[in-house]
């Protein structure tokens, strides 16, 4: 702990040079309606460094840069850029001052080719009449190979899976001439790889005198980039401090206001007999070939099974088929010792079979219902008293697990909306939870929540071991699913290429297996998952 | 990122509370103006007998519009409504009128009235149901697949008599097949009939949408279809009773057009899809589907009918009440896109 004393010093005053600061915020507080996401919060940029911003989910860091790239407007405060308050009321406004934002949540219109949502909103012309696609394209096939990626210009987003298409918002970005550059969790979606590209690519902004504003929940990620770290908790300002002075547990206990040893403990559990078993599990790729390539493999009851592999390996397709959305998978699922003869997700669901999607927003939630609709949406059968839903049982059951998981809600029939991407991420686990599932199928259940949250859902993951549950799960982290897994199977283009116990597993380990029949590092076209 | 802290609470500013009620329930409001100042403008319009002769038009286009809620609520559409009226219409009146015969035995049967509504009533729910497999099963937009609908129902019900009316449907006293008439004529508690069935949908309405799986299957549908999906709600079957509830609406609206002018004419019901939409919308359920709901859909179907009866009754030529409907309709829609900045509003203070 004799980091955090020389950093203690440092809190109150501002760090030394000012003239280095080239955005500030000042003051900032935003009130939403039965909320205050933001009190008195000043934030500084220095010029050509990365600006780590860490806090839990419901900090207020998104709010913070929301305000900062115009889509929200502070309720108190000013931001000062060159030392010159400015206004910016809209996202354009921003684009104006040379500050861009790369979201959290993707923003890319699925519907339009990578080149065309590039340069959506500013499409090149060399006549003032039509767009020069020729050019476009041209210009994102530069982009592209500048992250060392092998996408398509003329790819539809729709059809990339989301690591690709954080990738093209990434190139979006880097298209428009920007001073200040927010990324909001860039690289949640992004293999080991294609982290240490984006890395290369933010030092080279960073020499261009570009400075960054840099959110993750990835904090080992945070010292290995960042040049200065601005802490908030609950909309409160805690510290600012230089990366090179700090530590990890130091970091977290900031931010948790709690010390970090509780934090990713995996409790032993008993291992039962096999539950589930799955044999020759196929998908065929559009175009010949498989996304996953006859596949079979034991699940145990009271088993933590991790599924690592790089983007595109076939893991999250290996879920779809078990939950039964790929129409065109093949293969037996042998439940319990009985095949399961059906396919839908309805029948899956009804046998025990449940899938925690890998995308929240598009395929967890539905954001026009509340808290608690969202909550009971796939267990409704459980809640009838003849023909109507029990608002009185209901209600139980919704309580019940808001409780259990800790969801942080003022009133369960607030819409999902609200809520921070961690909590709605337990709300998406109690769906699956509310189901009494058997096997639980969990695809990046940790994707951009905070530590807190991520704890706490291992924590229900560990329950649910203990009770005997099967659980799967899907993650592109390494040190959570060392942390996590009773047993570790490792996919590469389809074919599960190395199993591993958790006594065995080691980073280097899974990283080779993962890399078998990949010669160079990873590139993958758009046709994988055929989403 | 706003994660909920119940222990801060911004100060509530009442203004603001009481302007955004009046936002949410901008429907009811309008329906409130529109009867204040035509009760000022012509005397008899608050009497009884209007109030039940304006309630009796608002009924018909009321019972289509409580069909359309549950397709628009899934993010669908139907188009098809007015023609499958004009169709149950024609297909009531032919039985009523010549029977069916049938070739292999030569002869000609006259079912009773109550088996004629039970027919139409079948025919209406198939026709819904075919409109609904279409979209389920083929994936093709609700929007195409009902405008498809809309023409060959259309066709059909031109095609029944060549394009001529069934006239006086009062039925025969030798086949057993009259008291067609009473479905529009007769009254119970001296309210027609007619009302009665819209008091009865609407409430039947109301608790399959807010109390059953079914309607919050049919919410789930239309706020998010992948995720409904993977939450095990059976998707396809859901959108096929949607469309076959509208059908089945539609059916009613045919036989109690017909029975109150006791004829079928094959134009029956033309444009009806487009008020019953109108009465959607204007109720507060949203286009893209997920958020609305029954109550809602009632009140707009007050606001449309009330308007039109007032306008005639105050002598306002038909082109006028076209302009002040279509006024109406978007001024509502305009106080939608007030209720979210005033949302924002409220964040401020």
């Amino acid at each position: 702990m004799t980091v955090a004393s020389q950093v203690v010093g440092q809190m109150d005053t501002h760090p030394s040079s000012m003239t280095d600061v080239c955005l500030r915020a000042e003051g900032i507080t935003k009130v939403f309606p039965g909320t205050i996401a933001l009190e008195n919060v000043d934030f500084n940029v220095y010029r050509g460094k990365v600006n780590v911003l860490v806090g839990e989910n419901g900090a207020g860091k998104s709010t913070l840069m929301k305000i900062l790239a115009g889509v929200e407007q502070a309720t108190h405060g000013r931001v000062l850029l060159e030392g010159k308050e400015i206004h910016i009321k809209s996202p354009l406004d921003a684009t104006r001052h040379g500050i861009g934002i790369i979201y959290q949540e993707l923003t890319l219109c699925p519907n339009l080719t990578v080149d065309e949502n590039i340069f959506l909103a500013r499409e090149l012309s060399s006549n003032g009449v039509f767009i020069d696609r020729k050019t476009q394209k041209k210009r994102t096939r530069e982009l592209i190979r500048r992250l060392e990626q092998n996408i398509k210009p003329e790819a539809y987003v729709g059809d990339l899976r989301i690591g690709q298409q954080q990738i093209v918002e990434i190139a979006k970005a880097l298209a428009q001439n920007i001073q200040i550059l927010i990324m909001d969790e860039p690289t949640s979606a992004l293999s080991v790889a294609e982290v240490q590209v984006l890395f290369k690519v933010i030092r080279e902004l960073k020499a261009n005198g570009v400075s960054i504003i840099y959110i993750s929940h990835k904090l080992e990620e945070l010292l290995q980039i960042g040049d200065y770290v601005t802490i908030l908790r609950d909309g409160k300002l805690v510290c600012e401090a230089e990366a090179s002075k700090i530590d990890v547990p130091w970091i977290i206990e900031k931010m948790v206001g709690r010390s970090p040893s509780k934090l990713f403990t995996r409790t032993e559990h008993k291992i039962g007999e096999v539950l589930m078993h799955i044999e020759n599990m196929t998908l065929p790729r559009l175009g010949g070939g498989y996304v996953v390539d006859h596949v079979s493999f034991d699940v145990h009851a009271g088993e933590i099974l991790g599924l690592y592999g790089l983007m595109g390996a076939g893991r999250s397709d290996l879920l779809d088929c078990l939950a039964g959305t790929c129409p065109l998978a093949n293969g037996e699922v042998i439940l319990n010792g009985k095949k399961l003869l059906t396919f839908t997700v309805t029948d899956r669901i009804r046998k025990g079979i449940v899938l925690i999607p890998e995308n929240r927003q598009a395929e967890g939630l539905v954001p026009t219902l509340s808290v608690a609709h969202n909550m009971t949406l796939a267990s409704l059968a459980r809640y009838l008293s003849r023909f109507f839903i029990s608002r009185k049982k209901e209600m139980a059951a919704v309580n019940g697990m808001i409780k259990d998981l800790r969801v942080r809600v003022t009133n369960p029939n607030q819409l999902i909306t609200s809520l921070s991407g961690g909590n709605q991420q337990k709300v998406v686990v109690a769906k699956g939870l509310l189901t009494e599932p058997k096997v639980l199928l969990m695809d990046e259940p940790t994707r951009g929540i905070d530590v807190g949250a991520k704890s706490e859902i291992f924590e229900i993951m560990n329950n649910l071991a203990l009770q005997g549950y099967g659980v799967v799960f899907v993650s592109s982290e390494l040190k959570e699913i060392l942390a996590m897994s009773d047993r570790i199977l490792v996919m590469s283009k389809g074919k599960i290429t190395g199993e591993f116990s958790h006594d065995e597993a080691t980073e280097e380990k899974l990283v080779a297996a993962s890399a078998i029949g990949h010669e160079l590092v990873q590139v993958e076209n758009n046709s994988n998952g055929g989403k | 990122m706003t994660s909920a802290k119940a222990s801060v609470k911004p100060h509530r500013n009442i203004k603001i509370e009481i302007q955004n009620l009046l936002l949410r329930g901008r429907a009811f409001v309008a329906l409130i103006i529109v009867v204040v100042v035509f009760s000022i403008l012509s005397p008899s319009f608050l009497s009884g007998t209007n109030i039940v002769i304006m309630s009796k038009h608002v009924a018909i286009n009321a019972i289509l519009a409580i069909g359309m809620t549950f397709v628009i609520l899934t993010g669908g559409i139907d188009l098809s409504v007015g023609s499958i009226v004009g169709l149950v219409a024609m297909i009531a009146g032919g039985m009523i009128n010549e029977g069916f015969t049938i070739p292999a035995l030569g002869v000609t049967v006259y079912p009773h009235t109550w088996m004629i509504v039970l027919i139409s009533l079948i025919i209406g729910t198939v026709l819904g149901t075919i409109t609904g497999l279409i979209i389920a099963k083929f994936n093709v937009a609700p929007f195409i697949a009902t405008l498809g609908m809309m023409y060959i129902g259309r066709g059909f019900a031109g095609l029944r008599n060549n394009g001529l009316t069934f006239a006086n449907l009062v039925g025969r006293e030798e086949f057993g097949n009259t008291g067609f008439e009473v479905l529009g004529a007769g009254t119970f508690l001296s309210i027609p009939y007619s009302i009665w069935i819209m008091v009865i949908f609407s409430v039947i309405a109301y608790l399959v949408t807010m109390r059953t799986p079914f309607g919050r299957h049919v919410y789930a549908l239309g706020g998010n279809e992948r995720s409904a999906n993977l939450s095990g709600v059976p998707i396809n079957p859901t959108k096929v009773i949607v469309y076959a509830i509208s059908g089945f609406c539609c059916a009613w609206v045919g036989l109690i057009v017909a029975s109150q002018l006791v004829a079928a004419h094959p134009a029956t019901g033309e444009t009806y899809e487009l008020s019953a939409i109108a009465a959607v919308v204007l109720g507060g359920t949203s286009l893209a589907g997920g958020r609305g709901n029954v109550g809602g859909t009632l009140i707009g179907a007050f606001v449309i009918g009330v308007l039109g009866d007032g306008l005639i009754m105050l002598g306002v030529s038909t082109f006028w009440q076209s302009v002040i409907k279509g006024a109406v309709i978007l001024d509502q829609m305009q106080a939608r896109m007030q209720e979210s900045v005033a949302l924002a509003q409220q964040q401020e203070k």
